[in-house]
């Protein structure tokens, strides 16, 4: 069986039966996962150069007829695979909570208040280097009811594509510093510490604009082909 | 020319995180006013290939109905070629939030057969990811299609324990649905990939 895509970088992700988040516990599944060759069905996925993507959907401050409250922020990064290489032109959506720690969400209970002017999703598209760009509010701590006096640490959801199905991620992107993260089971769920690491963006004032919002760079690396790949031959 | 773009070394893959419960206005927004990228319709009326709807629950170990979990599907066209480019008409690609009962469906063509490894050729089939709350790294199956013969000789299905290959596969129902449900865990468990 022939994989494009090295498997090595997979363990990076943690478990899925992490009993500590108590949300695996009946989820997770209990059979070991089976080997799946690299198929044209797992390196190829669908492309989105062509979707729409409005400046607003970049900037989560004007979506509204008035600005959210909170602390604006820039949010921005490069998307690279394992190689180093820029993913152009792939698509990035992202959620989170407004800045009292509360989400949009129908189901979402915590008795904080909602902002009219802030949603909290966002979509953008990589530059050709690979580089995307939001401006938003700076989400909220928010309890959750994984056990006692649970509390997640703020972040931003990310969904990613890159080139194929197999470079298909969802994760989130933490603030660096923050005091929540040794009692947070999902962020712990990373159980190596360098790794986990990955998920903190990194303050940075170069990118930080004057007299108007704070920067955080956040890249994120999507699963790459094995560096040297092993062509058909080829008709010359 | 950017020095960006130069910049070639191993770099460690970025873990993956839990969807959360929370991800409808950002994913599947349509109940919030929202544009949907993405929905359960993968080809436009008048794409050629047989029309077919899939659908299915989604359930956890306790049985219980699994009503925040996202599906994505990517899957072939009628002729097993992959859109990549995304055409009009035929994205290839279909994404659902579970309903409160735990459903999911997607519309869509029948995909056709199309190449595997070492000149063997694949049953059609649709290729899956699983996100929900609880899940802190996507699920991967795949949903094949009770009636084709080609599942016989499929050499992915072949990998699967024979006991287990019918998690995998669609029925028909006399409406001409194809339903198959997804059980992340425990009896009757889903046959999930690593790839």
């Amino acid at each position: 069986m022939s994989l494009i895509y090295p498997l090595d970088g997979l363990k990076a992700h943690p478990a899925n039966a992490s009993p500590e988040y108590k949300s695996t516990l009946k989820r997770a599944p209990s059979q070991p996962l089976i080997l799946l060759p690299h198929t044209l069905s797992e390196t190829t996925g669908p492309v989105f150069g062509h979707v729409a993507v409005a400046e607003t959907d970049m900037d989560l401050t004007r979506q509204h007829a008035g600005e959210p409250i909170g602390e604006r922020i820039i949010v921005t990064g490069r998307v690279l695979d394992e190689n180093g290489r820029p993913v152009p032109h792939t698509l990035v959506e992202i959620w989170q909570a407004n800045s009292t720690g509360r989400y949009v969400h129908v189901r979402d209970q915590h008795p904080a208040p909602l902002d009219p002017n802030f949603t909290g999703a966002g979509r953008a598209l990589t530059d050709a280097n690979g580089r995307y760009r939001f401006v938003t509010i700076k989400p909220g701590a928010y309890p959750w009811r994984n056990h006692y006096n649970a509390w997640r640490p703020a972040h931003i959801h990310f969904s990613l594509f890159g080139p194929s199905f197999l470079s298909r991620v969802i994760t989130q992107m933490y603030f660096p510093g923050d005091p929540l993260f040794q009692y947070d089971p999902i962020f712990q769920s990373i159980t190596d510490a360098k790794v986990r690491e990955r998920l903190v963006s990194r303050f940075d004032i170069d990118t930080t604009e004057d007299h108007w919002a704070l920067a955080y760079q956040f890249d994120i690396v999507l699963r790459g082909r094995e560096a040297t790949p092993t062509e058909e031959p080829h008709e010359h | 020319m950017s020095t960006e773009t130069r910049i070639e070394s191993k770099q460690g893959l970025t873990p993956s995180q839990t969807i959360g419960p929370f991800f409808a206005y950002g994913l599947t927004p349509r109940a919030y006013g929202g544009q949907e990228l993405f929905t359960e319709q993968v080809a436009a009326e008048g794409m050629s290939g047989e029309r077919i709807r899939i659908e299915g629950v989604v359930y956890d170990g306790d049985g219980a109905v699994v009503s925040d979990a996202m599906i994505e599907i990517w899957q072939a066209d009628a002729e097993g070629r992959f859109n990549a480019a995304g055409n009009a008409g035929f994205t290839g690609f279909g994404r659902c939030e579970t309903s409160a009962e735990g459903v999911y469906f997607f519309e869509t063509v029948r995909p056709g057969a199309l190449p595997g490894q070492n000149g063997a050729t694949q049953a059609p089939h649709l290729t899956v990811s699983v996100f929900a709350r609880g899940l802190l790294v996507r699920l991967m199956t795949r949903i094949y299609f009770s009636d084709e013969a080609a599942n016989a000789t499929d050499p992915v299905l072949a990998l699967v324990p024979a006991e287990r290959r019918g998690t995998l596969i669609a029925e028909r129902g006399a409406d001409g649905v194809f339903r198959l449900d997804i059980r992340l865990q425990g009896e009757g468990e889903t046959v999930f990939f690593e790839a």
